[in-house]
Protein backbone atom coordinates (compact mmCIF):
# COMPACT_ATOMS: atom_id res chain seq x y z
CA UNK A 1 0.00 0.00 0.00
CA UNK A 2 1.25 3.69 -1.23
CA UNK A 3 2.07 5.59 1.89
CA UNK A 4 -0.38 8.63 1.01
CA UNK A 5 0.53 10.78 3.33
CA UNK A 6 4.07 10.70 1.92
CA UNK A 7 3.25 10.86 -1.74
CA UNK A 8 1.55 14.48 -0.29
CA UNK A 9 4.25 15.78 0.41
CA UNK A 10 5.67 15.36 -3.11
CA UNK A 11 3.55 18.24 -3.89
CA UNK A 12 4.85 21.93 -3.33
CA UNK A 13 1.29 23.50 -3.91
CA UNK A 14 -0.25 22.02 -1.39
CA UNK A 15 2.38 23.20 1.17
CA UNK A 16 0.15 26.47 2.30
CA UNK A 17 -2.75 27.90 3.63
CA UNK A 18 -5.34 29.56 2.24
CA UNK A 19 -7.47 32.17 4.37
CA UNK A 20 -5.24 31.36 7.32
CA UNK A 21 -6.34 27.35 7.23
CA UNK A 22 -4.14 24.60 5.76
CA UNK A 23 -5.16 23.99 1.98
CA UNK A 24 -7.40 21.30 1.29
CA UNK A 25 -7.52 21.03 -2.47
CA UNK A 26 -10.88 18.79 -3.49
CA UNK A 27 -10.74 19.96 -7.39
CA UNK A 28 -8.60 17.53 -9.35
CA UNK A 29 -11.45 16.75 -11.39
CA UNK A 30 -10.91 20.34 -12.85
CA UNK A 31 -7.13 19.66 -12.45
CA UNK A 32 -4.50 18.30 -10.67
CA UNK A 33 -1.77 19.52 -8.64
CA UNK A 34 1.51 18.55 -9.86
CA UNK A 35 4.46 16.73 -7.80
CA UNK A 36 8.30 18.16 -7.61
CA UNK A 37 9.41 16.07 -10.17
CA UNK A 38 6.77 17.02 -13.23
CA UNK A 39 7.81 21.36 -12.30
CA UNK A 40 11.52 19.64 -12.64
CA UNK A 41 11.22 18.36 -15.92
CA UNK A 42 10.00 21.36 -16.91
CA UNK A 43 12.62 23.65 -15.59
CA UNK A 44 14.99 21.27 -16.73
CA UNK A 45 13.69 21.17 -20.47
CA UNK A 46 14.27 24.70 -20.41
CA UNK A 47 16.88 24.71 -18.95
CA UNK A 48 19.05 22.08 -20.92
CA UNK A 49 17.56 20.71 -23.56
CA UNK A 50 15.46 23.88 -25.53
CA UNK A 51 15.59 23.53 -29.21
CA UNK A 52 13.15 22.80 -31.90
CA UNK A 53 11.95 19.10 -32.64
CA UNK A 54 12.75 17.54 -36.12
CA UNK A 55 14.90 18.52 -38.77
CA UNK A 56 17.46 19.36 -36.02
CA UNK A 57 21.24 18.24 -36.73
CA UNK A 58 22.33 19.78 -33.88
CA UNK A 59 22.78 18.40 -30.32
CA UNK A 60 20.24 20.07 -28.49
CA UNK A 61 17.72 19.91 -31.05
CA UNK A 62 18.61 16.11 -31.30
CA UNK A 63 18.52 15.69 -27.46
CA UNK A 64 14.57 17.61 -27.39
CA UNK A 65 13.86 15.52 -30.41
CA UNK A 66 14.59 12.29 -28.66
CA UNK A 67 12.82 13.44 -25.61
CA UNK A 68 9.42 14.35 -27.50
CA UNK A 69 9.35 10.95 -29.25
CA UNK A 70 10.69 9.39 -25.91
CA UNK A 71 7.58 10.45 -24.62
CA UNK A 72 5.07 9.62 -27.12
CA UNK A 73 6.77 6.47 -26.52
CA UNK A 74 6.35 6.36 -23.04
CA UNK A 75 2.42 7.54 -23.85
CA UNK A 76 2.57 4.14 -25.79
CA UNK A 77 3.22 1.82 -23.29
CA UNK A 78 1.33 4.27 -20.60
CA UNK A 79 -2.30 3.08 -22.38
CA UNK A 80 -0.53 0.04 -24.19
CA UNK A 81 -1.39 1.39 -27.63
CA UNK A 82 0.45 -1.12 -30.07
CA UNK A 83 2.74 1.40 -31.88
CA UNK A 84 3.76 4.62 -30.37
CA UNK A 85 2.45 6.69 -33.90
CA UNK A 86 -0.81 6.05 -32.96
CA UNK A 87 -0.23 8.70 -30.17
CA UNK A 88 -0.81 12.07 -31.55
CA UNK A 89 -0.12 14.76 -29.03
CA UNK A 90 -2.68 17.78 -29.24
CA UNK A 91 -3.70 20.71 -26.73
CA UNK A 92 -5.54 18.82 -24.47
CA UNK A 93 -9.17 16.38 -24.43
CA UNK A 94 -11.14 18.91 -26.24
CA UNK A 95 -8.55 19.44 -29.05
CA UNK A 96 -8.40 15.59 -29.49
CA UNK A 97 -12.47 15.27 -29.30
CA UNK A 98 -12.46 18.32 -31.99
CA UNK A 99 -9.61 16.79 -34.16
CA UNK A 100 -12.00 13.56 -34.69
CA UNK A 101 -14.93 15.40 -34.71
CA UNK A 102 -13.07 17.74 -37.66
CA UNK A 103 -11.03 15.46 -39.51
CA UNK A 104 -13.01 11.48 -39.30
CA UNK A 105 -16.13 13.23 -39.65
CA UNK A 106 -15.42 14.93 -42.43
CA UNK A 107 -14.43 12.27 -44.26
CA UNK A 108 -16.73 10.01 -43.36
CA UNK A 109 -19.87 10.89 -41.40
CA UNK A 110 -23.11 11.55 -43.93
CA UNK A 111 -26.83 12.57 -44.34
CA UNK A 112 -28.46 10.23 -42.10
CA UNK A 113 -25.69 8.76 -40.39
CA UNK A 114 -25.93 8.79 -36.49
CA UNK A 115 -23.45 9.64 -33.45
CA UNK A 116 -24.33 8.38 -30.42
CA UNK A 117 -23.15 9.79 -27.17
CA UNK A 118 -24.16 9.76 -23.54
CA UNK A 119 -26.46 12.26 -21.34
CA UNK A 120 -23.27 12.37 -19.05
CA UNK A 121 -21.01 13.75 -21.61
CA UNK A 122 -19.05 17.00 -20.71
CA UNK A 123 -19.40 19.95 -23.31
CA UNK A 124 -16.18 19.01 -25.26
CA UNK A 125 -17.51 15.79 -25.80
CA UNK A 126 -20.99 16.98 -27.15
CA UNK A 127 -20.64 19.96 -28.75
CA UNK A 128 -17.93 18.95 -31.02
CA UNK A 129 -20.46 16.44 -32.24
CA UNK A 130 -23.72 18.85 -32.69
CA UNK A 131 -21.09 20.72 -34.91
CA UNK A 132 -20.24 17.72 -36.97
CA UNK A 133 -23.48 16.15 -37.10
CA UNK A 134 -24.70 19.75 -38.32
CA UNK A 135 -21.84 19.90 -41.05
CA UNK A 136 -22.83 16.09 -42.14
CA UNK A 137 -26.26 15.81 -42.04
CA UNK A 138 -26.32 13.02 -39.53
CA UNK A 139 -28.19 13.59 -36.49
CA UNK A 140 -27.12 12.65 -32.44
CA UNK A 141 -28.47 9.79 -30.00
CA UNK A 142 -28.13 10.08 -26.67
CA UNK A 143 -27.77 6.80 -23.77
CA UNK A 144 -30.17 7.96 -20.83
CA UNK A 145 -28.83 8.35 -17.46
CA UNK A 146 -31.00 6.85 -15.68
CA UNK A 147 -31.96 6.06 -11.31
CA UNK A 148 -32.36 8.19 -8.41
CA UNK A 149 -29.45 10.27 -7.15
CA UNK A 150 -27.39 7.74 -5.48
CA UNK A 151 -28.19 5.06 -7.92
CA UNK A 152 -27.36 6.52 -11.07
CA UNK A 153 -26.12 5.34 -14.44
CA UNK A 154 -26.08 4.72 -18.21
CA UNK A 155 -29.41 2.73 -19.30
CA UNK A 156 -27.35 -0.20 -20.39
CA UNK A 157 -30.89 -1.81 -21.34
CA UNK A 158 -31.60 0.90 -23.95
CA UNK A 159 -28.33 0.09 -25.77
CA UNK A 160 -29.83 -2.33 -28.21
CA UNK A 161 -32.56 0.37 -29.16
CA UNK A 162 -30.26 2.90 -29.66
CA UNK A 163 -27.21 0.93 -31.47
CA UNK A 164 -28.51 0.57 -34.65
CA UNK A 165 -26.43 -0.14 -38.23
CA UNK A 166 -26.84 4.20 -38.74
CA UNK A 167 -24.60 4.99 -36.02
CA UNK A 168 -21.33 5.30 -36.97
CA UNK A 169 -19.70 6.59 -33.88
CA UNK A 170 -20.08 6.10 -30.10
CA UNK A 171 -18.58 8.69 -28.07
CA UNK A 172 -18.39 8.27 -24.31
CA UNK A 173 -16.60 9.09 -21.24
CA UNK A 174 -15.17 6.27 -18.82
CA UNK A 175 -15.49 8.24 -15.58
CA UNK A 176 -18.20 11.16 -15.62
CA UNK A 177 -16.64 14.85 -14.50
CA UNK A 178 -19.77 15.46 -12.01
CA UNK A 179 -21.57 11.93 -11.24
CA UNK A 180 -18.40 9.72 -10.22
CA UNK A 181 -19.71 7.25 -12.40
CA UNK A 182 -17.14 4.87 -14.08
CA UNK A 183 -18.86 3.44 -17.34
CA UNK A 184 -18.39 -0.25 -18.69
CA UNK A 185 -16.08 0.85 -21.04
CA UNK A 186 -15.07 -2.23 -22.82
CA UNK A 187 -18.75 -3.67 -22.54
CA UNK A 188 -19.32 -0.38 -24.57
CA UNK A 189 -17.07 -1.02 -27.09
CA UNK A 190 -17.90 -4.31 -27.97
CA UNK A 191 -21.77 -3.88 -28.28
CA UNK A 192 -20.61 -0.43 -30.42
CA UNK A 193 -18.18 -2.98 -32.83
CA UNK A 194 -21.28 -5.46 -33.79
CA UNK A 195 -22.79 -2.73 -35.17
CA UNK A 196 -19.78 -1.69 -36.96
CA UNK A 197 -19.80 1.72 -35.04
CA UNK A 198 -16.36 3.34 -34.29
CA UNK A 199 -15.30 4.27 -30.48
CA UNK A 200 -14.39 6.83 -28.95
CA UNK A 201 -13.78 7.51 -25.10
CA UNK A 202 -13.06 10.62 -23.28
CA UNK A 203 -10.72 9.03 -20.48
CA UNK A 204 -10.51 13.27 -19.15
CA UNK A 205 -11.21 12.22 -16.30
CA UNK A 206 -10.23 8.24 -15.69
CA UNK A 207 -6.52 8.43 -17.16
CA UNK A 208 -3.98 8.66 -14.42
CA UNK A 209 -7.14 7.34 -12.13
CA UNK A 210 -7.51 3.60 -13.02
CA UNK A 211 -5.28 1.30 -15.81
CA UNK A 212 -6.13 1.78 -19.06
CA UNK A 213 -5.56 -0.33 -21.68
CA UNK A 214 -6.74 0.84 -25.12
CA UNK A 215 -6.45 -2.95 -26.53
CA UNK A 216 -8.34 -4.22 -23.71
CA UNK A 217 -10.82 -1.75 -23.90
CA UNK A 218 -11.12 -2.12 -27.71
CA UNK A 219 -11.73 1.28 -28.06
CA UNK A 220 -10.97 3.16 -31.62
CA UNK A 221 -9.97 6.76 -30.29
CA UNK A 222 -9.39 7.47 -27.02
CA UNK A 223 -8.71 11.56 -26.06
CA UNK A 224 -7.36 12.72 -22.51
CA UNK A 225 -5.30 15.96 -21.16
CA UNK A 226 -2.19 15.89 -18.96
CA UNK A 227 -3.41 18.50 -16.40
CA UNK A 228 -5.64 16.22 -14.75
CA UNK A 229 -3.17 13.35 -14.38
CA UNK A 230 -0.15 15.89 -12.54
CA UNK A 231 1.44 17.15 -15.71
CA UNK A 232 0.83 20.58 -17.32
CA UNK A 233 -1.69 22.20 -18.83
CA UNK A 234 -1.49 22.54 -22.62
CA UNK A 235 -0.66 19.20 -23.45
CA UNK A 236 -3.09 16.19 -24.70
CA UNK A 237 -3.68 13.12 -26.19
CA UNK A 238 -5.30 11.54 -28.94
CA UNK A 239 -4.84 7.87 -29.50
CA UNK A 240 -6.51 6.54 -32.35
CA UNK A 241 -5.72 2.69 -34.40
CA UNK A 242 -2.80 3.32 -37.29
CA UNK A 243 -5.19 2.71 -39.85
CA UNK A 244 -7.90 5.33 -39.40
CA UNK A 245 -5.72 7.93 -38.71
CA UNK A 246 -3.74 7.45 -41.24
CA UNK A 247 -7.10 7.32 -43.26
CA UNK A 248 -7.93 10.61 -41.90
CA UNK A 249 -7.61 13.78 -43.66
CA UNK A 250 -5.35 17.07 -41.84
CA UNK A 251 -6.75 18.92 -39.27
CA UNK A 252 -4.50 21.53 -38.93
CA UNK A 253 -2.12 21.79 -41.60
CA UNK A 254 1.28 23.69 -42.10
CA UNK A 255 4.98 22.98 -41.27
CA UNK A 256 5.77 19.57 -39.74
CA UNK A 257 3.27 17.60 -41.00
CA UNK A 258 4.10 17.58 -44.85
CA UNK A 259 5.99 15.21 -46.87
CA UNK A 260 6.61 17.43 -49.75
CA UNK A 261 4.79 20.96 -50.83
CA UNK A 262 4.55 22.40 -54.20
CA UNK A 263 2.69 26.14 -54.80
CA UNK A 264 -0.51 24.42 -55.35
CA UNK A 265 -0.44 21.34 -53.37
CA UNK A 266 0.84 19.10 -50.74
CA UNK A 267 1.22 15.89 -49.31
CA UNK A 268 0.82 14.66 -45.73
CA UNK A 269 3.21 12.18 -43.11
CA UNK A 270 1.56 9.27 -42.14
CA UNK A 271 -0.16 9.35 -38.29
CA UNK A 272 1.19 11.39 -36.02
CA UNK A 273 3.10 14.16 -37.69
CA UNK A 274 -0.09 14.46 -40.18
CA UNK A 275 -2.12 15.91 -37.14
CA UNK A 276 0.68 17.96 -35.16
CA UNK A 277 0.92 21.17 -37.50
CA UNK A 278 3.74 23.70 -36.48
CA UNK A 279 6.38 23.22 -33.10
CA UNK A 280 4.81 21.06 -30.78
CA UNK A 281 4.63 21.50 -26.97
CA UNK A 282 7.56 19.68 -26.80
CA UNK A 283 8.50 20.42 -22.71
CA UNK A 284 5.01 19.58 -21.40
CA UNK A 285 4.76 16.46 -23.47
CA UNK A 286 7.82 15.12 -21.95
CA UNK A 287 6.59 16.45 -18.37
CA UNK A 288 3.75 14.63 -19.38
CA UNK A 289 5.88 11.21 -19.27
CA UNK A 290 7.64 12.28 -16.16
CA UNK A 291 3.98 12.29 -14.48
CA UNK A 292 3.23 9.00 -16.17
CA UNK A 293 6.13 7.84 -14.51
CA UNK A 294 5.66 9.14 -11.10
CA UNK A 295 1.47 7.57 -11.70
CA UNK A 296 2.84 4.26 -12.14
CA UNK A 297 5.77 4.36 -9.41
CA UNK A 298 2.35 5.00 -7.09
CA UNK A 299 0.34 2.29 -9.19
CA UNK A 300 -2.58 2.80 -10.80
CA UNK A 301 -4.86 -0.08 -9.40
CA UNK A 302 -3.12 1.27 -5.87
CA UNK A 303 -4.66 4.69 -7.07
CA UNK A 304 -8.26 3.84 -8.55
CA UNK A 305 -8.75 1.98 -4.94
CA UNK A 306 -7.94 4.95 -3.08
CA UNK A 307 -10.18 7.37 -5.42
CA UNK A 308 -12.96 4.57 -4.79
CA UNK A 309 -12.22 4.59 -0.81
CA UNK A 310 -12.50 7.97 -0.88
CA UNK A 311 -15.65 8.49 -3.12
CA UNK A 312 -17.41 5.73 -1.22
CA UNK A 313 -16.48 7.34 2.15
CA UNK A 314 -17.79 11.12 0.96
CA UNK A 315 -20.90 9.18 -0.07
CA UNK A 316 -21.06 8.16 3.57
CA UNK A 317 -20.08 11.25 5.46
CA UNK A 318 -22.23 13.62 3.40
CA UNK A 319 -25.53 11.52 4.22
CA UNK A 320 -26.55 12.80 7.16
CA UNK A 321 -26.01 16.87 6.10
CA UNK A 322 -29.35 18.22 6.74
CA UNK A 323 -30.49 18.55 3.07
CA UNK A 324 -28.09 17.27 0.76
CA UNK A 325 -28.48 16.17 -2.39
CA UNK A 326 -25.89 13.50 -3.58
CA UNK A 327 -25.79 12.30 -7.22
CA UNK A 328 -23.50 8.88 -7.65
CA UNK A 329 -23.58 5.31 -8.82
CA UNK A 330 -25.17 2.59 -6.67
CA UNK A 331 -23.23 1.63 -3.90
CA UNK A 332 -20.81 -1.14 -5.19
CA UNK A 333 -20.73 0.19 -8.60
CA UNK A 334 -17.08 1.29 -10.12
CA UNK A 335 -17.19 4.85 -9.25
CA UNK A 336 -14.10 7.57 -8.92
CA UNK A 337 -13.44 9.93 -5.92
CA UNK A 338 -15.98 12.05 -7.38
CA UNK A 339 -19.11 13.25 -5.48
CA UNK A 340 -21.09 16.24 -6.47
CA UNK A 341 -24.41 17.28 -4.13
CA UNK A 342 -26.58 20.27 -3.87
CA UNK A 343 -28.01 21.47 -0.67
CA UNK A 344 -31.67 22.71 0.37
CA UNK A 345 -30.72 25.82 2.19
CA UNK A 346 -27.35 26.93 0.13
CA UNK A 347 -26.95 27.57 -3.35
CA UNK A 348 -23.07 25.95 -4.93
CA UNK A 349 -21.54 29.25 -5.03
CA UNK A 350 -22.18 30.43 -1.54
CA UNK A 351 -20.76 27.01 -0.66
CA UNK A 352 -17.93 27.47 -2.48
CA UNK A 353 -17.39 30.28 -1.08
CA UNK A 354 -17.79 29.63 2.51
CA UNK A 355 -15.70 26.49 1.68
CA UNK A 356 -12.96 28.32 0.44
CA UNK A 357 -12.94 30.59 3.63
CA UNK A 358 -12.26 27.37 5.61
CA UNK A 359 -9.06 26.35 3.18
CA UNK A 360 -11.16 24.19 1.37
CA UNK A 361 -11.03 24.16 -2.88
CA UNK A 362 -14.25 22.90 -3.97
CA UNK A 363 -16.45 23.64 -7.86
CA UNK A 364 -19.22 24.65 -8.09
CA UNK A 365 -21.30 25.11 -10.69
CA UNK A 366 -23.31 22.88 -14.11
CA UNK A 367 -19.56 21.29 -14.75
CA UNK A 368 -19.81 21.62 -17.88
CA UNK A 369 -22.97 19.19 -18.71
CA UNK A 370 -25.51 21.37 -18.90
CA UNK A 371 -28.52 19.04 -20.76
CA UNK A 372 -27.59 16.05 -17.90
CA UNK A 373 -28.35 18.56 -14.93
CA UNK A 374 -31.08 20.57 -16.61
CA UNK A 375 -32.74 16.98 -16.66
CA UNK A 376 -31.64 16.19 -13.38
CA UNK A 377 -33.49 19.29 -12.25
CA UNK A 378 -30.45 20.98 -10.91
CA UNK A 379 -28.62 24.18 -11.61
CA UNK A 380 -25.94 23.60 -10.12
CA UNK A 381 -24.47 21.35 -8.09
CA UNK A 382 -21.06 21.79 -5.55
CA UNK A 383 -18.15 19.34 -6.49
CA UNK A 384 -15.33 17.59 -4.52
CA UNK A 385 -12.82 15.19 -6.44
CA UNK A 386 -9.95 13.48 -4.73
CA UNK A 387 -6.82 11.97 -6.63
CA UNK A 388 -3.36 10.89 -4.87
CA UNK A 389 -2.80 13.52 -2.39
CA UNK A 390 -6.34 13.78 -0.64
CA UNK A 391 -6.89 11.22 2.58
CA UNK A 392 -9.74 11.02 4.99
CA UNK A 393 -8.80 14.06 6.97
CA UNK A 394 -9.65 16.44 3.76
CA UNK A 395 -13.04 14.99 3.62
CA UNK A 396 -13.81 15.31 7.41
CA UNK A 397 -12.82 18.73 6.95
CA UNK A 398 -15.20 19.59 4.19
CA UNK A 399 -17.86 17.55 6.05
CA UNK A 400 -17.27 20.07 9.32
CA UNK A 401 -17.20 22.60 6.73
CA UNK A 402 -20.24 21.45 4.85
CA UNK A 403 -22.67 21.55 8.37
CA UNK A 404 -21.42 24.99 8.77
CA UNK A 405 -22.73 26.20 6.02
CA UNK A 406 -26.15 24.40 6.39
CA UNK A 407 -26.31 25.85 9.92
CA UNK A 408 -25.40 29.62 8.58
CA UNK A 409 -28.22 29.00 5.80
CA UNK A 410 -30.80 27.44 7.37
CA UNK A 411 -30.68 29.46 11.15
CA UNK A 412 -31.10 32.79 8.90
CA UNK B 1 -15.73 34.22 9.61
CA UNK B 2 -15.60 38.03 9.78
CA UNK B 3 -15.39 38.61 5.74
CA UNK B 4 -18.68 36.39 5.51
CA UNK B 5 -20.30 37.34 7.97
CA UNK B 6 -19.74 40.94 5.78
CA UNK B 7 -20.42 39.17 2.52
CA UNK B 8 -24.09 37.14 3.74
CA UNK B 9 -25.01 40.48 5.89
CA UNK B 10 -28.96 39.78 7.48
CA UNK B 11 -30.33 42.28 5.16
CA UNK B 12 -28.72 39.68 2.21
CA UNK B 13 -30.03 36.68 3.95
CA UNK B 14 -33.32 37.64 4.61
CA UNK B 15 -33.70 38.52 0.63
CA UNK B 16 -32.53 35.47 -0.33
CA UNK B 17 -34.64 33.34 2.24
CA UNK B 18 -37.77 36.22 1.38
CA UNK B 19 -37.17 37.44 -1.45
CA UNK B 20 -39.35 40.60 -2.56
CA UNK B 21 -41.55 41.08 -5.80
CA UNK B 22 -40.53 37.71 -6.80
CA UNK B 23 -42.64 35.91 -9.93
CA UNK B 24 -43.81 36.96 -13.35
CA UNK B 25 -45.49 39.88 -13.65
CA UNK B 26 -48.54 39.59 -16.28
CA UNK B 27 -48.71 43.50 -16.82
CA UNK B 28 -45.42 43.62 -17.66
CA UNK B 29 -44.50 45.75 -21.25
CA UNK B 30 -40.48 45.29 -20.84
CA UNK B 31 -38.76 41.83 -19.99
CA UNK B 32 -35.42 41.18 -19.77
CA UNK B 33 -32.91 37.97 -18.59
CA UNK B 34 -29.91 37.85 -17.24
CA UNK B 35 -27.57 34.64 -17.13
CA UNK B 36 -24.43 33.56 -15.85
CA UNK B 37 -23.39 31.10 -17.44
CA UNK B 38 -20.65 29.73 -14.80
CA UNK B 39 -22.17 29.05 -12.48
CA UNK B 40 -25.94 28.64 -13.83
CA UNK B 41 -27.77 31.91 -12.05
CA UNK B 42 -30.61 32.69 -13.89
CA UNK B 43 -32.56 36.32 -13.56
CA UNK B 44 -35.28 37.64 -15.26
CA UNK B 45 -36.97 41.11 -14.45
CA UNK B 46 -40.30 42.21 -15.76
CA UNK B 47 -41.34 45.30 -15.53
CA UNK B 48 -44.17 47.92 -16.61
CA UNK B 49 -42.88 51.18 -17.37
CA UNK B 50 -45.55 53.97 -17.14
CA UNK B 51 -44.82 57.23 -19.00
CA UNK B 52 -41.22 57.23 -17.75
CA UNK B 53 -41.23 55.69 -14.55
CA UNK B 54 -41.05 51.67 -13.57
CA UNK B 55 -44.93 51.50 -11.72
CA UNK B 56 -44.25 47.45 -11.09
CA UNK B 57 -41.79 45.43 -11.31
CA UNK B 58 -40.78 41.62 -10.11
CA UNK B 59 -37.75 39.31 -10.91
CA UNK B 60 -37.88 35.55 -11.15
CA UNK B 61 -34.59 32.84 -11.12
CA UNK B 62 -32.52 30.73 -9.70
CA UNK B 63 -29.00 31.10 -8.42
CA UNK B 64 -26.97 31.73 -5.32
CA UNK B 65 -27.97 33.83 -2.40
CA UNK B 66 -26.16 36.89 -3.46
CA UNK B 67 -27.39 37.12 -7.09
CA UNK B 68 -30.88 36.42 -5.85
CA UNK B 69 -31.18 38.78 -2.80
CA UNK B 70 -29.53 41.55 -5.08
CA UNK B 71 -31.78 41.06 -7.50
CA UNK B 72 -34.55 40.83 -4.65
CA UNK B 73 -33.33 44.13 -3.28
CA UNK B 74 -33.13 45.55 -6.28
CA UNK B 75 -36.81 45.34 -7.26
CA UNK B 76 -37.55 47.29 -4.06
CA UNK B 77 -35.04 50.30 -4.98
CA UNK B 78 -35.99 50.72 -8.34
CA UNK B 79 -39.52 50.47 -7.81
CA UNK B 80 -40.98 54.63 -8.73
CA UNK B 81 -37.65 55.49 -10.50
CA UNK B 82 -36.94 56.80 -13.72
CA UNK B 83 -34.45 55.25 -16.30
CA UNK B 84 -32.08 57.60 -15.22
CA UNK B 85 -32.35 57.54 -11.53
CA UNK B 86 -32.45 53.64 -11.87
CA UNK B 87 -28.47 54.02 -13.72
CA UNK B 88 -27.90 55.99 -10.67
CA UNK B 89 -28.57 54.06 -8.44
CA UNK B 90 -26.80 50.81 -10.44
CA UNK B 91 -23.75 52.89 -10.47
CA UNK B 92 -24.02 53.53 -6.87
CA UNK B 93 -24.52 49.89 -6.49
CA UNK B 94 -21.67 49.41 -8.50
CA UNK B 95 -18.94 51.45 -6.46
CA UNK B 96 -20.04 49.63 -2.92
CA UNK B 97 -19.81 46.49 -4.57
CA UNK B 98 -16.27 46.86 -6.32
CA UNK B 99 -14.88 49.09 -3.94
CA UNK B 100 -17.15 48.22 -0.10
CA UNK B 101 -17.10 52.39 0.05
CA UNK B 102 -20.46 53.02 1.35
CA UNK B 103 -22.49 55.75 0.15
CA UNK B 104 -23.44 58.81 2.46
CA UNK B 105 -27.09 57.91 2.25
CA UNK B 106 -27.18 54.49 3.91
CA UNK B 107 -29.52 52.43 2.03
CA UNK B 108 -30.34 48.76 2.19
CA UNK B 109 -27.94 48.26 -0.62
CA UNK B 110 -24.86 48.95 1.29
CA UNK B 111 -25.69 45.26 2.72
CA UNK B 112 -23.85 44.47 -0.59
CA UNK B 113 -20.48 46.35 0.31
CA UNK B 114 -18.91 42.91 1.66
CA UNK B 115 -18.84 41.27 -1.90
CA UNK B 116 -15.83 43.44 -2.92
CA UNK B 117 -13.63 41.25 -0.95
CA UNK B 118 -14.93 38.53 -3.15
CA UNK B 119 -14.09 39.73 -6.71
CA UNK B 120 -15.56 36.17 -7.98
CA UNK B 121 -19.25 37.43 -6.87
CA UNK B 122 -19.68 40.33 -8.42
CA UNK B 123 -20.92 39.38 -11.09
CA UNK B 124 -23.65 37.52 -8.75
CA UNK B 125 -24.41 40.49 -7.51
CA UNK B 126 -25.05 42.53 -10.67
CA UNK B 127 -26.86 39.72 -12.60
CA UNK B 128 -30.43 41.69 -11.50
CA UNK B 129 -29.36 44.72 -11.67
CA UNK B 130 -27.84 44.16 -15.50
CA UNK B 131 -30.97 42.67 -16.48
CA UNK B 132 -33.41 45.02 -15.47
CA UNK B 133 -31.44 48.17 -17.18
CA UNK B 134 -31.63 45.87 -20.47
CA UNK B 135 -35.17 45.31 -19.35
CA UNK B 136 -35.54 49.57 -19.33
CA UNK B 137 -33.29 49.81 -22.79
CA UNK B 138 -36.29 47.43 -24.11
CA UNK B 139 -33.13 44.99 -25.36
CA UNK B 140 -35.11 41.88 -24.73
CA UNK B 141 -31.41 39.83 -25.16
CA UNK B 142 -29.75 37.70 -22.71
CA UNK B 143 -27.37 39.88 -20.52
CA UNK B 144 -24.45 37.13 -19.71
CA UNK B 145 -22.28 38.83 -16.69
CA UNK B 146 -19.02 36.70 -17.57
Amino acid sequence: MPDWNQIRLDFPTLRQEVNGKPLVYLDSGATSQKPQVVLDSLARFYLKDNANVHRGIHALSMRATDAFEGARARTARFINAADSAEIVFTRGTTESVNLVASSWCSANLRKGDVVLLTEMEHHSNLVPWQQAAARAGATLRYVPVVGADAELGLDLEALDRLLTPEVKLFAFTHSSNTLGIINPAAELCARARKVGSLTLIDAAQSIGHLPVDVQALGCDFLAFSGHKMLGPTGIGVLYGRKALLDAMPPYQTGGGMISSVDFFESRWKPSPERFEAGTPNVADAVSLAVAMDYLDGIGREAIEAHDRELGAYMMESLADVSGIRILGPRAGMPRSGLVSFALADAHAHDVVTFADQDGIALRGGHHCNQPMMRKLGLASTSRASCYVYNTREDIDRMVASLRRIVKFFSGA
Amino acid sequence: MSDLTDLYQQVILDHNKRPRNRGKLPTANRVAHGDNPTCGDQCSVYLRLDGDRVAEISFDGSGCAISQASASLMTTQVKGKTPAEIEALFKNFHHIVTTGEMPEDISDIAAFAGVHTFPARIKCATLGWHAALNALKGDPTTVKTE
